[in-house]
């Protein structure tokens, strides 16, 4: 690739009239692949790359973090998760499901919600709540738990669903008056799921250059060279640069798993306030495996803590860089707000790879 | 919030060293506990190389090896960074009560084969047993000491122009460890590398001053290892992504699991930080060995950017590596 970027991508990058241009890539595994391959450094500084509301993690209201934490207090539940959650903080500062583990609580990380049914299987006296968090891509398997756990006839198993879906968020944003954005690098994971046709509005409605992009940096690096060629030639279209995945009508038995066992609901994003349409919750038959239902969950709006920036970083109005906790009170030690800790975030991605220039 | 242990004050990233340094060096300081080696060297008319290692492990067998196998590797191979060729090693267990005693001679099995590949001695040990819960399985401590044969290995003898040579892939006890715990299918195909270096780093040992400092990158990986050797100098290490030698299986297990190898375990891979004229002699030394046949020199020492690990990415870009904050977790998509 290094000739590639020499003799082709760069060459023509660093053409470009100067005009400042930004992208913003949605999607946090594209954050930290552009941070971990350095590939800002190799950008001329006209052209930025600004990211947006893609973490799962970093996008969970506050209220729904803390409800998990209480709920992880009673002695017969099991919280089953993905590792990501584990250092979210609370809104007590230090507070976290690690901090709960080591003082008690049965925290079980797992990789897939299948995993948690398994636990809830040989766990007959718990009651497991697998913590649902989300975009399109982790929804169908979270759905199909909830199958398989029926089907197994594991009753002590259910969902807190914090499933969010991308397509209203990304409308909050371009409908926003001061967004400043030319082109979107658009996830290629959710787009997987829900095929081309649902990025269609970014070109068709809203007139942004728009590619669908994989994950390794030559992909990264092609999408931005198609952006500009766009802009350049004055067109506004989605392109499908990950063919290899993303199909025009998307996954087709994914979508059925999410239309099977969930239903489309606002739902509250840290940064957004509510935003309509933009979540899952499970359907009123499979209310069983509802863990809101079941504990009878209540949130209680909360506010972000006191200085962190990690709701204007979601949105793209701010990079990591400009919060002053960055760094210095607020690390992936001792984090104030989710995007120092999530394995999308891109406060992590910011200090984890943190660029020479 | 009052301040509590959690599992990432193991993880040996920067929450284990603000233990070490907060609370474990002011409380029992002296010379050889300062240096902060891998093991303590001691005075006396034959210097003497002493370490020490718990072993916590799960699961307890593991593709390509088991805590036996890793509990006299592990101390065997920190007697050797030292720079001592280790001769007898001590042997604690805590044991579950309700602990099958098939699988504890199969850990006993191990450890006397291991021992004997080594050329290493276990003369004294202890045995407690502890009710169901209190602990998981199986823990074992092994103390090792040795002779000491290579005076002088510390990170403060790293010049600039150094070069970074490491004996073989990084990452596959820490991603093999991982597969198995969660369980994954195809999990085997990723092998631990546990092994013991006391012969290679001997063969090193021949280098004498040109060899500055071995480590063995055990918790945090590599690139936490190499954070330590240049933090609070005026040296940084520049490396070459591209010349650091991750296995095809480890690098796709990663991917998949958000984890990055740099930062993952090694049990059988060490670091050599060796003068420019002795690099190429040093890595011809390694590979002559089965356990370094895939060594490569991956970086060198400069002054570019004082303090720092910089990585040049194998895609052009740059970007500087920190040393681990907490365990590694899987992610979610």
């Amino acid at each position: 690739m290094s000739l590639a970027c020499e003799n082709g991508i760069l060459k023509y990058l660093f053409e470009k009239d100067g005009i400042r241009i930004n992208f913003m890539e949605v999607c946090g595994t594209h954050t930290h692949a552009i941070a971990r391959a350095g590939i800002k450094a190799l950008l001329p500084d006209n052209i930025r790359l600004i990211s947006g509301p893609g973490c799962p993690v970093c996008v969970t209201a506050q209220e729904t973090i803390d409800a998990y934490l209480t709920l992880s207090e009673r002695d017969d539940v099991i919280i089953a998760t993905y590792g990501d959650m584990i250092r979210v903080p609370g809104s007590e500062r230090g507070d976290n499901l690690a901090r709960r583990r080591a003082l008690g609580s049965r925290v079980a990380v797992v990789y897939s919600p299948v995993d948690a049914v398994d636990i809830a299987a040989n766990n007959p006296d718990k009651t497991v709540v697998f913590l649902g968090v989300g975009f399109e891509t982790t929804a169908p398997g979270t759905a199909a738990s909830i199958g398989i756990a029926k089907e197994r006839n594991v009753h002590n198993y259910c969902v807190y669903s914090m499933l969010k879906r991308v397509e209203p968020a990304l409308r909050a944003l371009l409908d926003s008056p001061d967004f400043d954005i030319s082109g979107f690098i658009v996830p290629g994971h959710v787009a997987a799921i829900i095929g081309e046709r649902g990025f269609d509005f970014l070109a068709s409605e809203y007139k942004k250059p728009s590619v669908i992009t994989g994950f390794e940096p030559e992909d990264i690096m092609g999408s931005i060279y198609s952006l500009i060629k766009q802009i350049r030639s004055g067109r506004a279209e989605l392109e499908n640069k990950y063919e290899r995945l993303v199909k025009k009508e998307g996954n087709i038995a994914a979508i059925d798993a999410i239309e099977k066992y969930l239903y489309v609901r606002d739902d509250v994003w840290r940064g957004f306030s509510n935003i309509s349409k933009a979540g899952f919750g499970i359907k009123e038959e499979y209310s069983d495996f509802d863990a809101e239902k079941r504990f009878d969950i209540k949130t209680v709006l909360k506010p972000a803590p006191a200085g962190c920036l990690c709701g204007e970083i979601i949105k793209g109005r701010k990079e990591p860089l400009d919060c002053r906790l960055f760094g210095c009170i607020c690390t992936p030690e001792d984090p104030i707000g989710p995007c120092m800790v999530s394995g999308e975030g891109a406060c992590s991605a910011a200090f984890k790879y943190r660029s020479l220039i | 919030m009052n301040e509590i242990i959690t599992l990432d004050y193991g993880s040996g990233g920067k929450k284990t060293a603000s233990l070490i340094e907060n609370m474990i060096l002011p409380a029992l300081d002296n010379e050889a506990l300062d240096a902060l080696l891998d093991g303590a060297v001691l005075p006396g008319a034959e210097k003497i190389v002493f370490s020490t290692d718990s072993f916590v492990i799960s699961p307890i067998f593991f593709p390509g090896g088991d805590i036996g196998k890793l509990a006299v590797c592990g101390t065997v191979n920190d007697v050797a960074m030292a720079g001592g060729s280790a001769r007898y090693l001590s042997l604690a267990f805590i044991i579950e009560e309700g602990f099958e005693i098939e699988k504890l001679k199969k850990i006993i099995d191990s450890i006397q084969n291991t021992a004997n590949d080594a050329g290493v001695a276990v003369v004294t040990g202890d045995t407690k047993v502890v009710e169901k819960g209190k602990c998981d399985g199986i823990y074992i401590n092994t103390s090792g000491i040795g002779v000491l044969r290579a005076p002088g290995l510390s990170p403060a003898a790293i010049k600039e122009g150094d070069k970074i040579i490491v004996s073989g892939t990084m990452g596959d006890h820490g991603t093999s460890i991982l597969l198995s715990r969660y369980g994954y299918a195809g999990g085997e195909e990723v092998k631990s590398d546990c092994a013991c270096l006391k012969r290679l780093a001997g063969g090193l040992y021949d280098l004498s001053g040109d060899l500055r400092v071995l480590r063995d990158p055990t918790r945090g990986g590599l690139a936490t290892t190499l954070c330590e050797f240049v933090e609070n100098t005026d040296l940084c290490i520049c490396l070459d992504e591209s010349r650091i030698p991750i296995s095809k299986n480890v690098k796709s297990a990663c991917e998949m699991l958000g984890l990055d190898p740099l930062y993952s375990a090694n049990e059988g891979k060490l670091i050599a930080v060796v003068s420019p004229n002795a690099a190429d002699r040093a890595l011809s030394i390694i590979r002559s060995y089965p356990e370094g046949e895939n060594a490569a020199i991956i970086g060198t020492v400069t002054k570019d950017h004082p303090g720092q690990t910089v990585l040049r990415t194998a895609f052009g870009g740059s970007r500087i590596l920190t040393k681990l904050t907490g365990a590694q977790l899987p992610r979610i998509c």
